[in-house]
């Protein structure tokens, strides 16, 4: 199974605090990558913000930027992981 | 879009349900490998094992990146050693092995499987070669993993291997006693072997199969497990569902890794052997999973058909969501890399017995099994008659990974560490089935075998 567009989910958990979104925005913008699709949601008092984000022309190594948002997760005290979308098709589509 | 909830469920599954890609398996054939002289046949097998797989590592580590998902082994099989090495005439094989366990290092991976020989209705000269120089190629080398094909549906049981088997089983456990005979780890004689499973000890590639193709194992016990806590009470046809539903995710996932690997390396993709196996880490258990049906504890009454039950829904899970479905597919039961398995075999609750019946309907057989070091080689070999009878006669896949650790007896424990575990070792009925393992020849084929 095979996906045709090229996207990425960039999934944030953690405790909720000023500038998270901010954070993460900055720095796709740094690399031009879009966001396509933004959710967040308070659950369980755990902040959740799911991002849709293109990974055409980007500036940056997809690996390098996996390494970049894991820091910045970091600094901001939340989980940032990215995963592209192919995985979610392949489990929850037939 | 994909919802939240599939995105949640997804990461869930990765992060605290112990879901991975356990291996990814590249297949080489070595047919071409050879040659009148052994040197000269060593050389070609390690040039060809490099250059085909050089990149795999590398390869499985890109793609772990890309979907963040982990893939714990990077692996190699290839074609069965005894057939490449006939042309050869030398009468020790264990070069072939230290070859075999270089290029394994070389190229990164953690095991290599095809120290092999198949030899279900009979021994050629190179295969009996092969089996003699187990016991030195598995103390000699550290990569390397063997494994023989004794018995089969369509031939019957070659008892001669039988008998020979539990001879070397014991030559091995006293060349590797150091290590706790870590070289019966590493052994594993089979009834029906799969030609393309990815899994070791018992991955080898087929002569049936093609020059060089990526075949991935995926494991998830506790994604079933979790799936199945959800469903507490409920009457087993919606169990059956939910573990079905289950199966399905975790094929898919596999079947995107194979493709993508396939791609990357510019190897056919060959299968997805969706195997529920355990690892002795808490959560990744099938006892435990077995206990979440309703058991007090693994190997009590009702486990047989809670696992028959299991391994029959994770098969049809996997068989809808890919069509590339192959190896042993189904629920591992070795009891030293499942802690769930490991605290049933030391409570007592968990006999050998208990887990030969289990292997009339899991996936494999008898696995990672420690017993006492006074076993005769002549019970080892009954131990593997009756193992095979049940493969051939149910015409499915069964094994045997046993392991007489020297110097111990029941009660005591042996730790391999890692993936390998901790096996307690199991009581042993010693009644003499010698005078039966002693008789040789082949038992005939079974009657429902005669199809053609």
């Amino acid at each position: 199974m095979k996906d045709d567009k090229n996207t990425a989910v960039i999934t944030v958990l953690g405790q909720d605090r000023v500038g998270i979104i901010a954070g993460v925005a900055n720095l796709l913008a740094e690399y031009d990558i879009n966001i396509i699709n933004i959710s967040q949601t308070i659950m369980d008092d755990l902040f959740t913000m799911i991002m849709l984000v293109e990974l055409r022309d980007i500036k940056i190594e997809e690996s390098d930027l996996s390494e970049r948002l894991k820091s910045i997760g970091d600094e901001l005290g939340v989980k940032i992981t990215i995963q592209h979308t192919g995985l979610f098709n392949a489990m929850h589509r037939i | 879009m994909i919802n939240e909830n599939e995105i949640l469920e997804t990461m869930e599954m990765f992060s605290n349900q112990h879901l991975d890609i356990r291996t990814i398996t590249m297949g080489i054939s070595l047919m071409d490998c050879a040659d009148g002289d052994i040197n000269r046949s060593c050389e070609k097998i390690y040039d060809k094992i490099c250059r085909y797989a050089g990149r795999l590592v590398e390869v499985g580590e890109e793609i772990s990146r890309k979907y963040n998902i982990p893939i714990i082994h990077k692996r190699i099989s290839v074609t069965p050693i005894s057939i490449v090495a006939a042309a050869c005439g030398s009468d020790d094989y264990t070069p072939f092995a230290k070859t075999l366990d270089r290029a394994a290092k070389a190229c990164g991976v953690n095991f290599i499987g095809g120290f092999s020989a198949l030899v279900h209705k009979g021994y050629t000269k190179a295969d009996k070669t092969l089996i003699e120089s187990i016991p030195e190629a598995l103390a000699t080398t550290e990569f390397v993993c063997s494994s023989v094909n004794l018995a089969s549906t369509r031939t019957g049981i070659n008892m001669d291997a039988v008998r020979d088997m539990g001879r070397i089983i014991k030559a091995t456990a006293d060349r590797t006693q150091d290590t706790g005979a870590l070289g019966c780890a590493k052994l594993v004689v089979f009834a029906n072997a799969p030609e393309d499973n990815p899994f070791m000890a018992g991955a080898f590639l087929g002569p049936g199969e093609p020059e060089c193709v990526i075949n991935v194992g995926i494991s998830g016990p506790g994604v079933v497990k979790h799936a199945l806590e959800k469903v507490k009470g409920a009457d087993l046809g919606i169990v059956a569902e939910t573990i079905k539903k289950a199966a399905f995710k975790i094929t898919r996932v596999g079947e995107l890794v194979a493709n993508e690997a396939s791609d990357r390396l510019g190897v056919p993709f060959g299968i997805i052997d969706l195997s529920l196996a355990p690892t002795p880490a808490v959560g990744d258990s099938v006892a435990r999973l077995l206990e979440e049906f309703g058991l007090e504890e693994c190997g009590t009454w009702g486990t047989t058909a809670a696992l028959a039950m299991l391994n029959d829904a994770v098969k049809k899970g996997g068989i809808m969501a890919s069509s590339s479905v192959g190896g042993l597919s189904g629920a591992f039961i070795p009891v030293s890399e499942d802690e769930g398995m490991i605290a049933a075999a030391m409570s007592g609750g968990l006999k050998l017995e208990k887990l030969e019946a289990m292997t009339c309907v899991c996936s494999v057989g008898l696995d990672m099994i420690a017993v006492p070091g006074a076993t005769t080689a002549e019970t080892i070999s009954g131990i593997i008659a009756d193992e095979m009878a049940l493969g051939t006669f149910n015409n499915k896949t069964t094994a045997v990974r046993i392991i007489p650790v020297p110097g111990k007896g029941v009660g005591e424990t042996v730790e391999f560490g890692g993936l390998l575990g901790t096996a307690p070792i199991m009581e042993v009925n010693n009644k003499s089935c010698a005078d039966f393992i002693n008789r040789g020849g082949r038992i005939p084929a079974p009657i429902h075998s005669f199809k053609n």
